[in-house]
């Protein structure tokens, strides 16, 4: 039987060995590793790019006080982008969960339509929910927009569930029951912070100050988007990256204070609407700044 | 000319096709190969998940010769100008006939066309008819500007008798090689038409739907499922080789409501669910997998798993629930957005228990309708959201509210479509009515009209919900007063509200669509009128003497319109002006009938009509005479208008 972490290293291993880079879990708190700037960057533009990495995702509303045994604030994805996808992208995607041990003759696998969309990234895509038997292990996208952009290389984004798939292999009914590795359950690794964090999240979080810190972040991303200049010729040196950060900030704000109950009716789309600005303007920059600069074209 | 007979088959192999668009690309495929025009016997259409097929018998080799010609100079025309009409086409004169024409004899050049191989049609336009299936959503996958369609396409199996019609679609070139089921059969599996379905099925794929649906009902026939046929189609189309599994789950989850279990297993996991000899809901599912067996239980324990963790959620959701009563949680709806411009569902609940009043709803309605949104905040109805309504009517049960009460929660959204039932109580239907109602129009005051095929909030399904209920229901009211707040909206409601009744007493009931105009016309808006109106207007149809009658009525309407006469009083005839004769004879009988039934006077009226039209010059030359034969016909036409327009009958005569 894989352990948890074991299953990370196998998935990890072979995805390397489809020449993924790996990267490292990104440092910005984020709701889902499509977030990350490895996923809502690199997709756009003409560059192929194969990246693997585990993020840990934030849904401070899925908290619940580490009580339910398949509900987690904080849960582990694993983020593969294929750009663009490869012709066989099924087919390696199956090997991958033949790699950790699951003998897919034995197994009802199933792809069921569901097409992913995110209003707050402008970003949308075709594809399915991968069903193993009756339990949904991954989601399997063929992304089309993000930030509002057609993209040129299709990429494939394939997300998986890491504690549901270690629940399924190692036949546990509660993710806290998983074996972490050797000696130590999910449980001993993380119950505490689903505990505390569901505390913080429902009744302890400090309303006016998320929301000043979400101002902060909002205005700081709202500046540099401002001084992002498609002519000038070192465009290639603006902080477009330091400004993606501050949308993320203000998304996980906005997620946590929306767990707080602190969002009226009113305000909610407004504030999904702010959010959604900055990261359509992130993106929409971040492809302009590839191209050359106009008066390099116009020379 | 020799036309062998070939066979055809295009095969698309694709990743998998959302189950429920399936059936539709079939029929778009098969319209769009007949589009073509080439000869053929039969076709036949096949899909699983990943492949629409297309197989057709008796295809032409080639399309049949043609003759072009081409007529040139008349017979008479001097030599020269029949060699340069010969040279024009590339022939030596004596390869030219001679034509009999009307105008007389002329040189013609008459050339065999022959017909193109239907391997090369096929070859030119199979890429665009792949494209040009339609489905509802479609994907780019070769990068921008590339190909589109539902799912990428990965192989494409074309063969015309033995040989390839080669093409290239989104880089995949036509060959002879299909795929196998993906884990258990062969990913390239040469095939030639004749054994085409064979070798699929050697690699773990039923390629006829029909074959599979028998399969699933053939292992299910041991157990007691409960009958969901849109269920089976869904397997059926989400799977190459089903196979039906009994799985089971925990007594002590029977005691969470049946509904909760049902929709847990039906709308979440797929399973059927299975009853006892009683009809009460067993301890039991039916999944079906895309594998033919589970030896080891793999599949059945995994599927089991699933369940325990749902139906522990929904478990740990409805006690927590229970913890705060509907009541409480009220002053929370101010929380929940019903729509951007038109505020949150407590504004709505209160608009809605206002209009509960209006409408004439008791104290209990009055409640419901107070109740009716609370589920909303619900974690359950969070996690399952079809079971909005249910959930607030099972928890208002829980929590005592009298049974009218919470029938009425619970059945509210009903019906949910032209089939379902209405709710099954009055309390339950004035909240309904009421709650339809705010929706469209607020819906309709705010500008968000549905267009087409657009309808996001479901109001053509609130508009017929509307018509269904009042009418099933007997509600006698105006809805006209209901709908019209004066507002620019209100008019178009009251034309959308028109369009569901014309369509729900057409299709839904049945009848003519001239009888649902006549009636309309006197008055749409009380629908159980409306409803009493038409079954008269069906039953008078019978007697041979309406629609003559009607005919005549359309000839009165047909007169006024011209003279553009208005102002009918029956007290404005001038007796004295009559003339005796078929004009009084009319005239006394009108007096006669006035205020009876016009079933009972249809067979008497229409014979002294007819005569009067057939004596009586309506335009008479003196102006008096003229004015109070109009008036006479006028008079006529208003007596039964409260019933219908009788014009608006179409006749046959």
């Amino acid at each position: 039987m894989s352990s948890f972490q074991e299953i990370i290293f196998k998935l990890k291993q072979y995805w390397a060995e489809r020449g993924c880079i790996i990267q490292e879990p990104y440092d910005v708190e984020v709701g889902a590793g499509t977030m990350c700037p490895e996923t809502f960057l690199r997709v756009l533009g003409t560059e192929p790019y194969r990246v693997a990495y585990v993020q840990p995702s934030r849904r401070p509303a899925d908290g619940r006080y580490g009580d339910n045994p398949n509900r987690l604030f904080k849960h582990s994805q694993l983020q593969v982008i294929l750009k663009p996808s490869p012709d066989d992208v099924i087919e390696q995607y199956l090997a991958s969960l033949e790699a950790i041990g699951i003998d897919l003759r034995k197994h009802d696998i199933k792809f069921e339509e569901d097409n992913w969309e995110s209003p707050t990234l402008g970003a949308w895509g075709i594809g399915w929910q991968v069903m193993l038997d009756g339990l949904e292990i991954t989601q399997f996208t063929y992304f089309q927009q993000c930030g509002g952009i057609d993209l040129d290389l299709v990429p494939a984004e394939l997300t998986y569930g890491l504690e549901r798939l270690t629940a399924f292999l190692q036949v546990r009914d509660s993710v806290y029951d998983i074996e972490w590795t050797k000696g130590f359950s999910y449980g001993d690794v993380r119950y505490r912070d689903e505990l505390q964090y569901s505390v913080y999240n429902f009744e302890m979080a400090d309303i006016a100050m998320l929301w000043k810190l979400f101002e902060l972040h909002e205005g700081e991303a709202a500046r540099l988007l401002k001084l992002y200049d498609p002519k000038a010729a070192d465009k290639q040196r603006f902080p477009l990256l330091p400004a993606y950060d501050q949308v993320l900030k203000c998304s996980n704000i906005f997620n946590t204070l929306d767990a707080r109950g602190a969002i009226s009716v009113t305000e909610r789309v407004g504030v999904i609407q702010r959010v959604r600005k900055l990261a359509v303007g992130v993106a929409q920059a971040w492809a302009d700044q590839r191209q050359p600069a106009v008066a390099e074209v116009a020379q | 000319m020799s036309l062998a007979s070939l066979p055809f088959l295009l095969e698309i192999g694709t990743e998998e096709i959302p189950d429920w668009m399936i059936p539709a690309a079939l029929e778009s495929l098969r319209l769009q190969f007949e589009k073509l025009e080439i000869a053929h016997d039969s076709v036949t259409l096949d899909a699983t998940p990943r492949r629409l097929v297309l197989r057709a018998e008796g295809l032409p080799a080639r399309q049949a010769d043609s003759e072009e010609r081409a007529l040139g100079p008349a017979k008479s025309a001097p030599p020269k100008a029949v060699a340069g009409f010969a040279r024009k086409h590339g022939v030596a004169p004596e390869a030219l006939t001679v034509e009999s024409t009307p105008k007389g004899d002329y040189y013609t050049f008459v050339r065999t066309v022959a017909g193109r191989a239907t391997l090369d049609i096929l070859a030119e336009t199979l890429g665009g008819i792949i494209l040009q299936i339609g489905f509802p959503k479609t994907m780019y996958w070769t990068g921008k500007g590339g190909p589109r369609f539902i799912r990428p396409i990965r192989w494409i199996v074309a063969l015309l008798g033995d040989d390839v019609v080669p093409f290239e679609l989104a880089g995949v070139r036509s060959g002879a090689v299909t795929s196998g089921h993906r884990r258990l059969g062969a990913r390239a599996i040469a095939v030639t038409i004749a054994d085409y379905a064979e070798r699929l099925r050697e690699n773990y794929v039923i390629l006829k739907a029909e074959e599979r649906r028998n399969k699933i009902h053939k292992e299910l026939a041991g157990v007691r499922v409960k009958p969901d046929a849109a269920l089976v189609e869904t397997l059926v189309y989400l799977t190459e080789h089903p196979t039906p599994i009994v799985g089971s789950f925990d007594a002590e989850f029977l005691a969470l409501p049946e509904e909760v279990l049902v929709t847990v297993m039906r709308h979440h996991q797929k399973y059927f669910s299975v009853e006892d000899e009683h009809g009460k809901l067993a301890p039991q599912f039916v999944a079906v997998m895309n594998i033919p067996s589970d030896p080891e239980g793999f599949v059945r324990s995994g599927n089991e798993r699933v369940l325990r963790a749902r139906f522990n959620d929904a478990r740990f959701f409805w006690q927590t629930d229970q913890k705060k009563s509907l009541a409480a949680r009220l002053p929370d709806l101010a929380h929940v957005t019903f729509q951007a411009k038109l505020g949150s569902y407590l504004e709505k609940t209160e608009r809605v228990k206002a209009l509960v009043s209006t409408l004439g709803g008791d104290a209990h309605a009055v409640r419901a309708a107070e109740l009716a949104k609370c589920d909303l905040t619900t974690e359950l109805v969070k996690e399952f959201t079809e079971l909005q309504g249910v959930v607030g009517g099972l928890y208002a049960r829980a929590q005592g509210e009298p049974e009218p009460v919470w029938q009425a929660i619970y059945d509210h959204y009903k019906p949910e479509s032209m089939e379902d039932a209405i709710p099954r109580n009055r309390t339950g239907q004035i909240v309904a009515l009421a709650d339809k109602l705010d929706t469209l129009r607020g819906c309709f005051g705010v500008g968000l009209i549905p267009t087409g095929s657009r309808d996001p909030f479901a109001l053509r399904r609130a508009a017929q919900g509307v018509v269904k209920i009042l009418v099933e229901g007997k509600i006698d009211i105006d809805l006209a007063p209901l709908v019209d707040d004066g507002t620019d909206g209100a008019k178009a409601l009251a034309e959308f509200l028109q369009d569901r009744i014309r369509y729900y007493f057409k299709e839904v009931r049945g009848f003519l669509y001239d009888e649902v105009n006549a009636a309309t016309a006197a008055g749409w808006s009380n629908l159980v009128d409306l409803e009493a109106r038409l079954i008269r207007i069906r039953d008078l149809r019978s007697s041979p003497d309406f629609e003559p009658l009607a005919a005549s009525f359309k000839r009165i309407r047909n007169i006024l319109d011209q003279q553009k006469f208005t102002g009918v009083n029956a007290t404005a005839i001038d007796e004295k002006l009559l003339q005796d004769g078929p004009e009084r004879d009319l005239y006394d009988e009108y007096r006669r009938i006035a205020g009876q039934p016009i079933e009972s006077v249809v067979s008497q009226l229409r014979p002294k009509v007819d005569l009067f039209f057939d004596k009586v010059l309506v335009n008479a030359p003196e102006d008096d005479v003229r004015r109070n034969r109009l008036m006479l016909l006028g008079t006529l036409l208003l007596e039964f208008s409260n019933i219908a327009d009788f014009s608006e009958i179409v006749t046959t005569s």
